[in-house]
């Protein structure tokens, strides 16, 4: 395939939960080979409901989804989705479930068939791609929360997947983490979809970033990066300003 | 916090293979259990004590759970010695005493004692995936293995959870009383404690099938067996065919 190949394709997606609201509205949504994408939108917005809508986890209630150019709608197809494309988890605990670290960063390739000896030699490598040496025999859930989170990207890593998509990694983590894991994804060399709060972090890992409302992505070319430079008392702190520009221009202006 | 405090150590136990520890302590406990024999019993009880010693294991932890288990013997010691009939060995005032069920109080006691000490000195000084690793080698069915596995993974994050309701509801001034709004407040903790939990095992078994699961979980561990363990092994199997020889044995 090359490059620019469209990977993941969304076609009039629309979901709801039972009884409760429409989250998703007659959502397109295309993702190309190389595009490292960032998504900013507010909560309950349907973010993390897309993740898993292309993982097969939830199931859209009309729509068409086409992974890879091909239809994927049972079970089946997505497990062959899954074995290529990796979801990182909004919680860690959620992902760490073995006893030892190692036991779990090779859990998913034991699953694709690989031998214990290969299972085990990639766990290491990838553990060792993080600066996870000698985590091997810790256990899961005494490791901190930076760790834990460090630890699940090598699970979802372990799978040598073409895609990750990643559901607000930087939530709760520390400045030294988070840097840490930003010069992690700015060195890999892997397609994204990255879920963030955080303007900061994803700046510098992605090349556009996209935003939700209304059931919909918005993929607003005026959107693209831009930065202001601008002083004034108390700056030091992290804040906001409201734009006197026409909001219906700004989607993501909606957010405040 | 729920902690594992024999499981770490140095002693010569705690390095033995722990499939033959599992093993043992299995046959060991069926042995003990089904003797009645006050002189096997005794002996038993004596061979735990000196493999709790051996373990080096924290006398005080050791007593502590003693303790626990006893508090339930020491019912038994109120209820069996007067109402299990039989041959009569003292009248205090308006109760009977009847032999049998003294008999009965003091060979539970025995037991059970022996027991839980083994258990302590052999099953407790490894940690507890240590053990699922060896009752999967013992042949012990997966899922059940995985079950307590599991359990146990998630017993800590379930405890947390359950902290962090208490807390909330601490700081907003709520303190346990004999009242119906503590008692409607604990249903509540509970309550969200289960729609927590099991929301939080479909979080997990949706991020188990991201990572290609099919149902079928692998074993990393591989185990060579040492030559303390083979000697270990050939003591415990002299003991345990002494305490049946003994048990069986006549006069």
């Amino acid at each position: 395939m090359d490059k620019n190949d469209l990977v993941i394709n969304l076609e009039g997606i629309s979901f709801s939960y039972p009884g409760g609201p429409r989250v998703l509205a007659d959502l397109d949504f295309h993702f190309h080979r190389g595009d490292r994408i960032g998504l900013i939108a507010p909560n309950g917005s349907g973010k993390t409901t897309l993740l898993h809508l292309i993982m097969g986890l939830q199931k859209p209630t009309a729509g068409r989804i086409e992974i890879f150019g091909r239809p994927a709608r049972d079970e089946k197809d997505f497990a062959d989705v899954r074995r290529r494309i990796g979801l990182l988890f909004q919680d860690a605990d959620d992902q760490l479930f073995s006893p030892t670290v190692l036991e779990d960063v090779a859990f998913g390739p034991l699953n694709l068939g690989k031998s214990k000896e290969e299972a085990i030699r990639i766990a290491r490598k990838t553990l060792a791609f993080l600066g996870l040496e000698g985590f091997e025999n810790r256990i899961t859930f005494k490791l901190s929360g930076g760790e834990k989170r460090l630890v699940s990207l090598a699970t979802v890593l372990a799978m040598e997947p073409e895609i990750l998509l990643l559901d607000e990694p930087v939530n709760g983590l520390d400045m030294e983490t988070k840097a840490k894991l930003k010069e992690i994804m700015s060195g890999i060399n892997l397609s994204y979809l990255l879920i963030s709060h955080d303007f900061d972090f994803l700046a510098e890992i992605v090349d556009a970033i996209y935003t939700m409302a209304g059931g919909k992505i918005l993929l607003d070319k005026e959107l693209h990066l831009h930065e202001h430079v601008h002083a004034h008392e108390l700056g030091v702190y992290p804040h906001r300003h409201e734009r006197t520009e026409d909001r219906s221009q700004k989607p993501k202006d909606r957010e405040k | 916090m729920i902690n594992e405090p024999f499981a770490i150590g140095s002693s010569i136990i705690h390095q033995l293979d722990p499939r033959i520890r599992v093993g043992f302590t299995i046959l060991y406990a069926f042995v003990v259990a089904l003797s009645y024999r006050f002189s096997v019993l005794l002996a038993a009880l004596m061979l735990s004590l000196i493999l709790v010693l051996i373990s080096q294991v924290s006398i005080k932890a050791v007593f502590k759970r003693l303790l626990a288990v006893n508090a339930l013997i020491f019912l038994l010691w109120i209820i069996l010695p007067f109402t299990f009939g039989g041959e009569i060995l003292a009248r205090v005032g308006s109760l009977t005493i009847y032999r049998p069920g003294v008999t009965l109080a003091a060979q539970i006691t025995l037991k059970s004692n022996a027991i839980l000490l083994a258990f302590i000195a052999l099953m407790a000084t490894m940690p507890f995936a240590t053990l699922g690793h060896a009752l999967h080698r013992l042949r012990v069915p997966e899922k059940i293995v995985h079950l307590l596995l599991m359990t146990y993974r998630y017993i800590f994050v379930i405890e947390h959870e359950y902290q962090r309701l208490i807390r909330a509801a601490k700081i907003r001034g709520f303190r346990p009383g004999t009242n119906i709004n503590t008692y409607r407040t604990f249903a509540y903790i509970i309550g969200m404690l289960f729609v927590r939990s099991a929301a939080r095992a479909d979080r997990v078994y949706q991020a188990m099938l991201c990572r290609g699961f099919k149902g079928k979980f692998y074993s990393l561990q591989e185990y060579q067996i040492g030559s303390a363990s083979w000697v270990f092994a050939i003591i415990m199997t002299a003991i345990i065919i002494a305490l049946i020889t003994l048990e069986l044995s006549n006069g």
